[in-house]
């Protein structure tokens, strides 16, 4: 599975300073699949992430992107490879305007790419286009969300990992994200690892589903099957 | 009525070698939040490399550029070769570092140039200015001063405004690790910083030493006074830097010609004091001070 | 106990000091006292910067002031020696006190620059009043050995005596308060001050207190040096001279008395040797007087970057916990800092070194 699969984390240990977060944790992630990562809070959803993005140096095991293994290497490194980290708390340059927090993004692309990726952005978000030149200070928690989305993609990512979208967000901006993120797959066969405290939702679009517990991985399925099993889901994902 | 319009221009004249300072300050402040205290020390040094270049080529402006080239050069290695190390170490190493760079650039000038007092060429006419029978305090060296500063720091705030790599320097201002995330490499942009800090002092040393003496401590107290005119605007802030530096020249200029101008420094001493027990963040800046 | 224990070491350095001042020749003996008074201002410092965590570039500035009230008080009161040195260190104490009063709540950066235009801005008086100052030339400073010690005893003798059992004095007194409550108090300053006031200790207080204590031991150090040399003027509190005591106390070992003492030895030995290798290269005397110059650039870059603990830290961990421990330079914090780059969400609690963390949250 890991041969084809678009991400793929193998036996991954990370943590901070003494303190292990991630124990021999492996997932496969197909390209143009949603992949939602489950759990209580502090069983090491972020630090899986942040451990697949650079940002946390794996101790042991491998990160294949696109077979490719990029353990260890820096997050600037592992971002040009293809992979957008969009983190907690959304991470807007509040100092910055719309069009440039969406320019930031883009930074990595030649130049001549980097027009038509922002063309592109406006047409896919036009509440962006609207406001492009307003200060991103000023958006609301579900317009930030869709920016740092917007902006994760000017880059053009094979593989996106979002880390709790749907935090602080009111239900209905919830549902208006979870469906850009099911378009996106449909649409540009993105490979989406996403972390949710809202396992409904997030089950709700996802095509398989993985369950961290203490840094363990304890049920990996199919997401229409992890929903069907009550006592996991009452057990691990509260509902 | 004549001594205060000499005050006041030739204050605006000086304070923008303040403002040159302060910008270079503010440029290092708020990427890496190190303040440079050898940026004194490198402004003097670039300044010797001047020197040099127009006893040899007799062309001040030649100087002028090399000068600021080596700027760059200059900034760009001493963050790479010593700075860059002191980056997870804890604030006092860089401290520490930059001061000791600072004495080892005197110490070098002292070495390759000898300690002597030396004469450094103006860019034009330092006679005083008239309008009609009234001076005015400044001369056309000085407007030149003002003029290459304002054009300069206009020029970098274009940058930063339109361009991308002025993008990269604010995003690495404002929030590296979601900078790093998109794939900017964050070290270039800080080593981008240091070089555009060491264009800035250079820029400030060739303009201030026609006016006194070029030696190896001879940027001592022109630091100084730039540091003090970007606490005032905030350190955070570039156009602080340069709104800092024009009230202090100005301030000081009064204060020296009124009060007698031995004691500048030490005007600026508690002009210093005054700002960090009063508004300690300065001016302009957004920076909120944490407390318990 | 401690002090007991202080006193009998002292007492033991003292008869040392004595025999080794009466072997050595009329220059070392200049030296020795040299070495004193910079050991006395030297460690005031290390104490400032290693123990109560805060940094200091304008030192020299004190030294300035107890040299010039000695210097004073010589020429127009006439006052004996003793007295002329207790004098200088209330006048620098007093100093310390307006200056930390005032730098209070100054942290990091903007405490090290403000204290930086202090040691640029002060000599500067010297030069406004020139008839009370003596200007460019400055003041004589000149001693006479007591009458008591005979008329052939050399003077330098007696200048190593006195410096020396000043240093002594000073030294016990520190090495106490560093043991003292007050000492734990710096400590806990330095390594925490949010949580050091939670826990009612008056942070602003042990600050000034701080810079009091380290502005008294260098208005000695200054007083001291001033009987060595014979003169002050503004020339002999350059901005050079307050990196100087910087680089010893980083050499030495920060927090560290022992670490004063090695850093007071090459401040005063290492200059001459390096000047000397200057001019045999040829250089003018000029240019080699400028490498001890660069050479102390040279040090605090290679010591902050390769073993911070400076040369006690090394001795320790070669002899082992016999020896002083100094402290972790990890405890300094930056203020209005926000987050310079990546790091973990804390999983526990908020972590208390190096930069800022602001970036807090659930993992």
């Amino acid at each position: 599975m890991t041969e084809s699969a678009a991400l793929a984390v193998e036996d991954l240990v990370a943590g901070y300073g003494g303190v292990t977060v991630l124990e021999a944790v492996s997932l496969a992630a197909q390209p143009g699949t949603i992949t939602a990562v489950l759990g209580a809070n502090g069983a090491g959803k972020t630090t899986l992430l942040r451990t697949i993005s650079g940002l946390v140096r794996p101790r042991q095991g491998r990160i294949l992107i696109d077979g490719a293994n990029l353990a260890r290497r820096r997050p600037e490194d592992i971002t040009r490879a293809g992979v957008a980290h969009v983190p907690e708390g959304q991470g807007v340059v509040t100092e910055l305007t719309i069009e440039e927090n969406l320019k930031l993004g883009g930074l990595i692309r030649r130049g001549s790419g980097r027009g038509a990726a922002l063309a592109d952005a406006y047409q896919r978000f036009p509440l962006l286009a609207e406001r492009k030149r307003r200060q991103a200070g000023t958006l609301s928690g579900g317009e930030r969300q869709i920016l740092v989305i917007a902006r994760a993609l000017m880059a053009a990512p094979r593989v996106l990992l979002l880390d709790e979208p749907s935090l602080g967000l009111a239900p209905r901006m919830v549902t208006q994200v979870m469906d850009l993120v099911r378009r996106l797959r449909d649409d540009t066969g993105l490979t989406v690892l996403l972390v949710e405290q809202n396992a409904r939702s997030a089950l709700a679009i996802a095509d398989r589903g993985l369950v961290l517990n203490m840094g363990k991985v304890v049920a990996a399925d199919d997401a229409a099957a992890l929903s069907a099993d009550v006592a996991l889901r009452r057990h691990y994902l509260g509902f | 009525m004549q001594e205060f319009l000499e005050f006041t221009l030739g204050g605006i004249a000086t304070g923008m070698i303040y403002a040159a300072i302060a910008l270079s300050l503010v440029l290092i402040w708020r990427g890496t939040r190190i303040l440079n205290y050898s940026q004194g020390g490198m402004a003097m040094f670039t300044t010797y490399i001047a020197w040099l270049v127009i006893r040899d080529t007799g062309s001040y402006w030649a100087g002028f550029a090399v000068a600021l080239a080596a700027g760059l050069v200059l900034g760009s290695v001493l963050e790479v070769a010593v700075v860059r190390p002191t980056e997870n170490k804890p604030p006092l190493n860089a401290v520490i570092v930059t001061i000791g760079l600072l004495i080892l650039l005197e110490g070098a000038a002292g070495i390759i140039y000898g300690g002597q007092y030396r004469s450094f060429p103006a860019a034009f006419s330092i006679k005083g200015l008239k309008a009609g029978s009234i001076g005015l305090g400044i001369s056309p060296n000085d407007v030149f001063t003002a003029a290459a500063v304002l054009a300069a720091a206009l020029i970098l705030a274009l940058v930063f405004r339109y361009t991308s790599v002025g993008l990269r320097l604010r995003a690495a201002a404002f929030a590296p690790a979601v900078a790093r995330l998109l794939g900017i490499r964050i070290g270039r942009v800080l080593t981008l910083g240091w070089a555009l800090a060491g264009l800035f002092g250079a820029l400030a040393g060739v303009l201030v030493t026609s006016s006194t003496f070029l030696y190896p401590n001879s940027m001592d107290s022109i630091f100084v006074l730039g540091f003090t005119a970007a606490v005032i605007g905030g350190l955070d802030s570039p156009l602080g830097a340069v709104i800092g530096g024009i009230v202090l020249g100005v301030v000081l200029s009064y204060a020296g010609g009124y009060l007698g101008s031995n004691l500048v420094l030490v005007y600026g001493l508690a002009a210093l004091v005054l700002v960090l027990m009063i508004r300690p963040t300065g001016l302009f800046s957004s920076a909120t001070v944490r407390r318990v | 106990m401690t002090l007991a224990r202080h006193l009998g070491a002292a007492i033991v350095v003292a008869a040392i000091v004595v025999l080794l001042s009466i072997q050595l020749s009329a220059y070392r003996d200049y030296q020795l006292a040299e070495v004193a008074a910079y050991l006395v201002a030297v460690a005031g410092l290390t104490v400032l910067i290693g123990l109560s965590g805060q940094i200091s570039i304008g030192h020299g500035a004190f030294m300035a002031i107890g040299g010039y009230t000695s210097a004073l008080l010589l020429t127009h009161l006439g006052w004996p020696l003793a007295l002329i040195l207790l004098a200088s260190v209330v006048v620098s104490a007093a100093g310390g006190a307006l200056f930390g009063v005032a730098a209070a709540r100054l942290r990091g950066p903007y405490l090290a620059g403000a204290t930086l235009m202090l040691a640029v801005a002060l000599p500067t008086v010297a030069d406004q009043y020139q008839h009370f100052f003596g200007g460019d030339q400055g003041l004589s400073v000149a001693i006479t050995t007591p009458a008591s010690l005979g008329a052939t005893f050399p003077p330098t003798r007696w200048q190593a005596w006195v410096t020396c059992a000043s240093a002594l004095i000073a030294l016990i007194l520190l090495a106490n308060l560093a043991r003292s409550r007050v000492g734990r108090s710096w400590r806990a300053v330095r390594d925490d001050e949010v949580a050091a006031a939670l826990s009612g200790l008056n942070v602003a207080r042990l600050q000034v207190l701080a810079f009091v204590v380290s502005a008294a031991c260098a208005g000695l150090g200054g007083a001291l040096l001033a009987v060595v040399t014979g003169i002050v003027a503004p020339g002999a509190y350059t901005l050079t001279l307050s990196i100087a005591l910087l680089t010893a106390a980083v050499l030495g070992g920060l927090g560290t008395l022992p670490g004063a003492l090695w850093g007071s030895l090459v401040l005063v030995l290492v200059p001459t040797y390096l000047t000397n290798v200057g001019t045999s290269h040829g250089l003018s005397s000029g240019a080699s007087s400028s490498v001890p110059i660069a050479a102390y650039g040279v040090i605090l870059i290679v010591v902050m970057l390769v073993f911070p603990a400076g040369i006690q830290g090394g001795l320790r961990r070669l002899f082992g916990s016999a020896v002083d421990t100094p402290p972790a330079l990890s405890r300094w914090r930056v203020p209005f800092t926000r987050s310079a780059g990546t790091s973990p969400p804390p999983p526990l609690r908020p972590p208390a070194q190096g930069r800022e963390n602001q970036e807090e949250g659930p993992s």
